[in-house]
């Protein structure tokens, strides 16, 4: 253990309520810090997962057509140079017409791990209880699986029976209960002045509140026919390795293949927006603990300062330097805020783990039962540096202040 | 002003060239209206084995002398030299180094670590120096403790001593880096007429055995006659 270590620790116990206090501030700080991150992070991660499970990274959809572009005639020796500007524009065709051909070029994109073809259209839906307008998606499963949470977002019924009934349908968990349908019972679906007759083959809950109350899927074939749309596709869902590099993806795909791409973060900018905002203002929120912890560093610092400066003086008599000092005091702030960081970071994990077991009931942009945490070492890390940051900021001010003064003031100070 | 020449007792033997010299030392306090100078050029050697005492009254720039030779402090006007070489122009580093290789203090107020012990506050110097190991440190210490008196008490804080013991410490202390020069400033000056005897019979014998100069500050005449050279002082200048 260096020397100056050793003298911080013991002027450590100079001010031990104080040092106390300023532990309790960093503690509470990290550990606040931590537990707020970790919930926002959940709720926002738990969102992206359910909308990129539910439609998909990248949406490919209509095709672009570019209506204007401005011309330059060629600028040789005997060209006139003339140039017409006009502001640019682009038109887009619904729909996908070639959906086989589009879904062999997006799969040659290296990101991309699946992709489903999807054909979508308005119907009325009719049980023997009541009508409900809703959305008919037509998809071919075992594609439509590879690019959505599908799957696990089943609720009652078995996909299997829907892969095996061409009739068979999954149904949202809100159009289901506004039909009173369960699994097994029949409905109609009008399109065209046409009726038919499909069965429920399972519900299926997204989270998504204005999804699960009017979307339901059938077997592509099946749409085709019900919507009268034989060729085409409204869109192809895109999965992909890396999500996070979809916005790039989606504009490559947009420029290369001239269809409209949209990835999940532009799809949900606005909500993406408002869990952004609520990160930062919980994370300045809390950081308000850390600004305290740091001001009530440097009274503490300060204080002992005041008390020492005969040991300063001593000390600095037997030929520590003015670096030994600053040190001296950083040091103390150091080991308050370290022991802090340790205990804040054990109150945040406690807290967190706490905090993942309270139960809430969430619906509308997702379905969760009980609060939602995300575990992240960067997390604890954002906290400590924070109150690092802080403290030692707070602290430089009357380490440096110790360090300035002069022992044979003091001396004769102490002597008079 | 005075000189060591011709303030020194009969019978004081010179020992080869000062270890701490100064000459035409200035030095002003306060500020404004209220300015003192305090010190107008004084001159000063002290030779290794020596003790000197700086006598005066309150006011006549005892301390303030001393801890401008002890490098505590900078002189407006003058020079200093410690073992040969100039340091009152020095920067704050090099006077620092200097103060942990060449001097050793006692002040009137102990100025013990009180969270440290005895042995510990002992080590403090040795430490900061880095001549010696661990084990070589301790070892020293203890032997410095011993030579005061104080080797039952080696584990006791600071504040667990009395106000002699306390000052014993200091002594060892002042001792500890085996300093060519040790300054006091009153180090009996807190202490009982049994305990100041002790302690300045302890100050003197140590730093004579180890062939130290000490320069002391003193009110006590009895004491003052003890040294080797007394050196008066009134109004900022020694008394010839």
């Amino acid at each position: 253990m260096s020397t100056n270590l050793r003298i911080a620790l013991r002027f450590l116990t100079a001010r031990r309520k104080a040092m106390v206090m300023s532990l309790a501030c960093i503690t509470l700080g990290v550990g606040l810090f931590v537990v707020t991150q970790a919930t926002t992070t959940g709720f926002e991660r738990f969102f992206i997962k359910t909308i990129v499970g539910t439609n998909g990274a990248i949406r490919i959809e209509d095709r672009i057509q570019e209506t204007l572009r401005t011309m330059e005639a060629e600028r040789g020796s005997d060209a006139s140079g003339f140039v017409v500007e006009v502001k640019e524009g682009r038109k887009y065709i619904q729909g996908i017409q070639d959906p086989a051909l589009l879904i062999a070029a997006v799969q040659r994109f290296a990101n991309v791990s699946g992709t489903s073809e999807v054909l979508y259209g308005s119907v009325e839906m009719r049980s023997s209880f009541k009508n409900e307008a809703a959305r008919v998606y037509g998809i071919h499963l075992d594609d439509h699986l590879q690019v959505s949470d599908l799957g696990r977002q089943i609720v009652r019924g078995d996909l299997a029976d829907f892969r095996q009934t061409p009739a068979g349908t999954l149904v949202g968990v809100k159009l289901a209960e506004r039909l009173q349908l369960e699994v097994g019972d029949s409905f109609q679906l009008q399109a065209g002045g046409e009726v038919r007759r499909y069965r429920v083959s399972a519900i299926f809950e997204t989270g998504v509140g204005d999804i699960d109350k009017d979307r339901l899927f059938l077997h592509l074939g099946e749409a085709r026919s019900l919507l009268r749309r034989p060729t085409g596709a409204s869109f192809i869902q895109v999965n992909v390795v890396d999500r996070d590099r979809a916005t790039q993806d989606a504009a490559h795909m947009e420029a290369v293949l001239g269809h409209s791409a949209s990835s999940w973060q532009e799809r949900e900018r606005t909500w993406l927006d408002v869990f952004r905002a609520l990160r930062l203002s919980t994370s300045i929120t809390v950081s308000v603990f850390t600004l305290i912890a740091g001001i009530a560093m440097y009274n503490t610092l300060a204080l002992v300062v005041m008390e020492k400066t005969k040991d300063i003086a001593i000390l600095r008599s037997m030929g520590y330097t003015r670096r030994d000092v600053t040190r001296i005091f950083l040091w103390q702030a150091a080991m308050v805020l370290a022991a802090g960081a340790v205990l804040g970071c054990g109150l945040g994990a406690g807290v967190t783990y706490g905090v993942s077991l309270m139960r809430i009931r969430i619906r509308g942009i997702f379905t969760a039962d009980h609060f939602i945490v995300a575990w992240s070492v960067w997390h604890y890390l954002a906290a400590v540096a924070i109150s690092v940051v802080m403290v030692m900021a707070a602290s430089l001010l009357p380490a440096r202040r110790a360090a300035r003064l002069e022992p044979g003031d003091i001396i004769r100070g102490t002597a008079q | 002003m005075s000189s060591p020449g011709n303030v020194s007792p009969a019978g004081a033997r010179p020992l080869g060239d000062p270890v701490l010299r100064c000459e035409d030392l200035h030095r002003s306090l306060g500020q404004g209206e209220g300015r003192v100078h305090v010190l107008r050029g004084v001159s000063f050697a002290a030779r290794r084995g020596e003790v000197y005492a700086m006598v005066g009254p309150s006011g006549c720039g005892k301390s303030t002398l001393l801890y401008l030779l002890g490098l505590l402090d900078v002189p407006d006007r003058g020079e200093i030299w410690i073992d040969g070489q100039q340091m009152s122009r020095d920067d704050d580093a090099a006077r620092t180094a200097a103060r942990c290789r060449h001097l050793g203090f006692v002040f009137q107020f102990h100025f013990l670590l009180l969270e440290f012990t005895a042995l510990e506050n002992v080590m403090l110097p040795m430490r900061k120096l880095g001549r010696w190991g661990p084990s070589e440190m301790q070892d020293r210490a203890h032997a410095l403790l011993a030579s005061v008196g104080l080797a039952s008490k080696t584990h006791r804080l600071g504040n667990q001593l009395s106000g002699g013991e306390q000052q014993r410490v200091a002594i060892a202390r002042a001792l500890a880096n085996e300093p060519s020069i040790l300054l006091a400033d009153e180090p009996t000056g807190n202490l009982d007429v049994r305990n100041s005897a002790m302690v300045f019979e302890l100050l003197t014998g140590l730093a004579r055995k180890n062939g130290q100069a000490i320069v002391v500050v003193t009110h006590n005449p009895e004491l003052a006659a003890r040294c080797d050279h007394t050196l008066p002082m009134r109004d900022g200048l020694f008394l010839t």
